[in-house]
C-alpha cells in the first residue's frame, strides 16, 4: 500500500520494524520505571529517582549509537538509555533492592547512578554534571587514538547552571570532539523551575558561545527526536565536532521518592503535562500509521510484564553484599 | 520550657534572627517553595518574601561566592549547600576566599556568613548523601566550624553564627532532625561557637564526640553504668576553634579516652583531640588514647549490609568503651 505524504514525513524515513521497537523500548522502560515504584512504596526499596517522561529522547539516542562502541556519560533519568544500550530491568531491580549482582554497583550506589563498564556507560556519582567532564575526556582520548566512536553525556537544565558544563563545552568545541550534549529539559530542578534557573528559555542558545549547533528538540516527539539524534550522532561522527542538544522533556513524577511535587506544582500543571505523555501519544501516532494494529501494544506489554515479573523474582532471591566486601576496591586489589 | 525537634529548632532560630535583623537572608537549592529537602527553611519565603529566601539555581560555587559578596556588602546571608556531600564545587569559595579574606586585607573586610549543610549517614544515602567531611574545613584556619547536637544548641548556635563577624560552617546531623528532640526556650538566647559542652560527668572514661555521635555515646556510656563505671560524655559543639580547656580538663580527671565520630579516623577532628590529649594530658593518662569512627572507605555504601558496617552505633561504642574499662 502506497504511503500518504504526511505518512512518509510523519516516520522521518523509519521503517515499520524500528517505529515499533521504538515503541517497544519506550513502553519497557516504562513499565520498569512503574515497577521500581511499586516496589519503592512496598517499602523494599528505599529510593527510586524516575525517567517518566524522558523516555523518548533517551531511547531516540539509544537506537542512534553503537552499544559497547560509542560511549554514554548519563546522569539519574537514564533509565530508558541503559536499556536500549543492553542493560536490563534485572540489572535495575537488582540495585533498588541494594543486591550484590547489581552491575551499576554491587549495591554500593543509590539506585539510578548508572554504569556498566561492558557498555562503555561510565559509572556516574551523585554531583551534578561532574559526568560532563568526563564524557569530554573520553571523547579527547577517542579522538586522539583516531577512533570515530561518539560520546554522548546528558545532564537536567538544572545541572547546566553548574560551571562543569561551561567548561565541558568549552573545551568539546575548542577541539571538535565527538561529543553530544544532551540536556534534558524538563523545566524543574527538584522544586527550582526554569525561570529561576535561567534567564532565557533556551539553554540550546549557549551553543553559540562556543560556535556549535545547538538544537531544540520537543521531547514529546518520539519521531523528532530519532531524527535529531540520528543528526547529531552523524555530525559527530563524521568529526565535525559537539552539538548541544536539547530536549524539552516532562518530569511526569516527583523529583524522586524522597521529594512530593504537589507542594509545589498546581494539580492543573500535573494533569497538563499527563496529557502530552510520549508515550501516550506516539502509540496513537503509530496505529494512525498502520505500524501498530490493533492489540499489538497490549501484547507487547503482556510480554514485557511477564519479563518483569521474573526479573523481579530473580533479583528478590539475590543476595546482598557481605559486611567484609565493603573494604574491597578502594585500591587495586591485584596490582594492576 | 517547649519541646521542640532539632530542625524545628534551627528553624525558630533562622525565623527570630530575621525577624530582628532584617540584614539575614537565605540563599540556596529548593529553599523557598519546598522549605529545602529536609524542611528546614518551610515557611520562611511565606514569611520573608522571595528576596530574603532565595531558590538560587544549582550551583554549590554560586551560592557561597554570591554570600561572600553579599556579607562583604552589608547582608547577614546563610548559604544552604543541600547536602555535605554537595559542597565541593564551592570549596575554592570557602577555602581560598571566605577563610582568607580578613587576613590578606589585613582586617580591612570580613565575611560575616552563614554555610549550613546536613551531614552524616545512616538514611540509605549512600555515596553522596552521607559524607562527614568536616574534618577538611576543621583544618582551615580562618573558618569556624560548629555542628551542634541538641535542639538546645542548635536554636543558640545558629544565632551565635549569624552574629558572628567571621565565616562560620554550621553543619547539621541530618538524622538528628527528626530523631533528637529537647527543650528550647523562646525567645532570644545565643550559646558560644567555641566551647564544649560536658553532657554527662563520669569519672571513669571520657567520651569526646560531636553530632549524632553524642548519642550514641551517652547510649553506651548508660549501657556502661549499669556495670559501675562512669563515662564522662563530652560534646565538643565546636570543630575550629575547639575547646582544648574543655579536653584537657575530662581527660585529665577520667584518664581514659574514647574519642567517637562517625567520619573515617585518618588526618581527623578525632586525630586533632587525641593529639591534643597526647601533649597535655601524658602524665594522667592511665590507657592508650581510643578512637573509634568509619572505616577507611571513600564513603558509607548503600546497601544495608555494607551501610551498618560503616556506621558508629551503640553497640561498636559500647565494646570499644568496655575494652578501654578492662585496660
Ligand atoms: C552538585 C550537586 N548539587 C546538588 C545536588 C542535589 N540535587 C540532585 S538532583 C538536583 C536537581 C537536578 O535538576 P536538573 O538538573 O534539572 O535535573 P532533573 O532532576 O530535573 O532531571 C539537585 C539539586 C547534587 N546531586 N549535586
Amino acid at each position: 500500500m502506497a504511503m500518504t505524504r504526511t505518512e512518509t514525513k510523519a516516520r522521518a524515513g523509519l521503517d515499520a520494524e524500528t517505529l515499533r521497537l521504538m515503541y517497544r523500548h519506550m513502553l519497557r522502560s516504562r513499565l520498569l520505571d512503574e515497577r521500581l515504584w511499586v516496589l519503592n512504596r512496598q517499602g523494599r526499596a528505599p529510593f527510586w529517582i524516575s525517567a517518566e517522561g524522558h523516555e523518548a529522547v533517551q531511547v531516540a539516542f539509544g537506537m542512534n549509537l553503537k552499544p559497547k562502541y560509542d560511549w554514554v556519560a548519563p546522569y539519574y533519568r537514564d533509565l530508558a538509555l541503559t536499556l536500549v544500550l543492553g542493560m536490563t530491568p534485572k540489572d535495575h531491580i537488582l540495585s533498588v533492592l541494594q543486591r550484590a549482582a547489581d552491575p551499576n554497583s554491587g549495591g554500593r550506589q543509590m539506585p539510578a547512578h548508572y554504569g556498566c563498564r561492558r557498555l562503555n556507560i561510565i559509572t556516574t556519582g551523585s554531583p551534578v554534571g561532574t559526568q560532563l567532564l568526563h564524557a569530554t575526556g573520553i571523547a579527547l582520548a577517542s579522538r586522539m587514538r583516531g577512533e570515530d566512536a561518539v560520546t554522548l553525556t546528558s545532564i537536567g537544565e538544572g545541572g547546566t547552571s553548574e560551571g562543569d558544563f561551561h567548561e565541558a563545552m568549552n573545551f568539546a568545541a575548542i577541539h571538535k570532539l565527538a561529543v553530544i550534549f544532551l540536556v534534558e529539559n524538563n523545566g524543574f530542578a527538584i522544586s527550582v523551575p526554569w525561570q529561576k534557573q535561567m534567564p532565557t528559555e533556551d539553554v540550546a542558545d549557549r551553543a553559540k558561545g562556543y560556535g556549535i549547533p545547538g538544537v531544540i528538540v520537543d521531547g514529546c516527539d518520539a519521531i523528532a527526536c530519532y531524527r535529531t539524534a540520528r543528526e547529531a550522532v552523524k555530525r559527530a561522527r563524521r568529526g565535525d565536532g559537539p552539538t548541544l542538544v536539547e530536549a524539552k522533556v516532562l518530569r511526569l513524577t516527583s523529583h524522586s521518592s524522597d521529594d512530593d511535587q504537589r507542594r509545589y506544582r498546581t494539580a492543573a500543571d500535573l494533569e497538563a503535562d499527563k496529557e502530552r505523555d510520549s508515550l501516550h501519544r506516539f502509540k496513537a501516532t503509530l496505529e494512525e500509521l498502520g505500524v501498530l494494529h490493533q492489540g499489538d501494544a497490549e501484547e507487547m506489554r503482556s510480554e514485557l510484564v511477564l519479563e518483569l515479573d521474573r526479573a523481579t523474582e530473580e533479583a528478590e532471591v539475590s543476595p546482598f553484599p557481605s559486611a567484609d566486601t565493603a573494604m574491597l576496591h578502594v585500591y587495586s586489589e591485584t596490582g594492576d | 520550657m517547649p519541646q521542640k525537634s532539632y530542625i524545628e529548632a534551627i528553624r525558630d532560630g533562622i525565623r527570630e534572627e530575621m525577624r530582628r535583623d532584617e540584614r539575614v537572608m537565605i540563599l540556596g537549592e529548593d529553599v523557598g517553595a519546598k522549605g529545602g529537602v529536609f524542611g528546614v527553611t518551610e515557611g520562611l519565603q511565606k514569611e520573608f518574601g522571595e528576596w530574603r529566601v532565595l531558590d538560587s539555581p544549582l550551583a554549590e560555587s554560586l551560592i557561597v561566592g554570591v554570600a561572600i559578596g553579599a556579607a562583604m556588602n552589608g547582608l547577614r546571608p546563610i548559604a544552604e549547600i543541600q547536602f555535605q556531600d554537595f559542597i565541593m564545587p564551592a570549596v575554592d569559595q570557602i577555602i581560598s576566599e571566605a577563610a582568607k579574606i580578613r587576613y590578606r586585607s589585613n582586617g580591612d573586610w570580613n565575611v560575616p556568613m552563614v554555610l549550613r549543610s546536613p551531614f552524616g549517614g545512616g538514611v540509605h544515602g549512600a555515596l553522596y548523601h552521607s559524607q562527614s567531611i568536616e574534618a577538611i574545613f576543621a583544618h582551615i584556619p580562618g573558618l569556624r566550624v560548629v555542628v551542634p547536637s541538641n535542639p538546645y544548641d542548635a536554636k543558640g548556635m545558629i544565632v551565635a553564627a549569624l552574629r558572628d563577624p567571621d565565616p562560620v560552617l554550621y553543619f547539621e546531623h541530618k538524622r538528628c532532625y527528626r530523631a533528637i528532640k529537647g527543650e528550647v526556650p523562646d525567645g532570644e538566647y545565643t550559646v558560644p561557637l567555641d566551647r564544649a559542652r560536658v553532657v554527662r560527668e563520669g569519672q571513669d572514661i571520657a567520651i569526646f564526640s560531636y553530632g549524632m555521635m553524642v548519642h550514641a555515646s551517652l547510649e553506651a556510656g548508660d549501657r556502661l553504668a549499669a556495670d559501675g563505671f562512669s563515662c564522662e560524655v563530652v560534646d565538643l559543639r565546636s570543630l575550629r576553634p575547639i575547646d582544648r580547656t574543655a579536653i584537657v580538663a575530662s581527660a585529665s580527671k577520667c584518664g581514659k579516652v574514647l574519642i567517637v565520630q562517625e567520619a573515617n579516623l585518618a588526618v581527623s577532628v578525632a586525630s586533632e583531640v587525641a593529639a591534643i590529649i597526647a601533649e597535655d594530658c601524658f602524665d594522667s593518662l592511665d590507657a592508650p588514647v581510643m578512637r573509634l569512627g568509619g572505616p577507611e572507605i571513600p564513603a558509607m555504601p548503600f546497601s544495608p549490609p555494607l551501610e551498618q558496617f560503616y556506621l558508629v552505633t551503640p553497640d561498636k561504642v559500647e565494646a570499644k568503651l568496655r575494652e578501654l574499662a578492662a585496660y
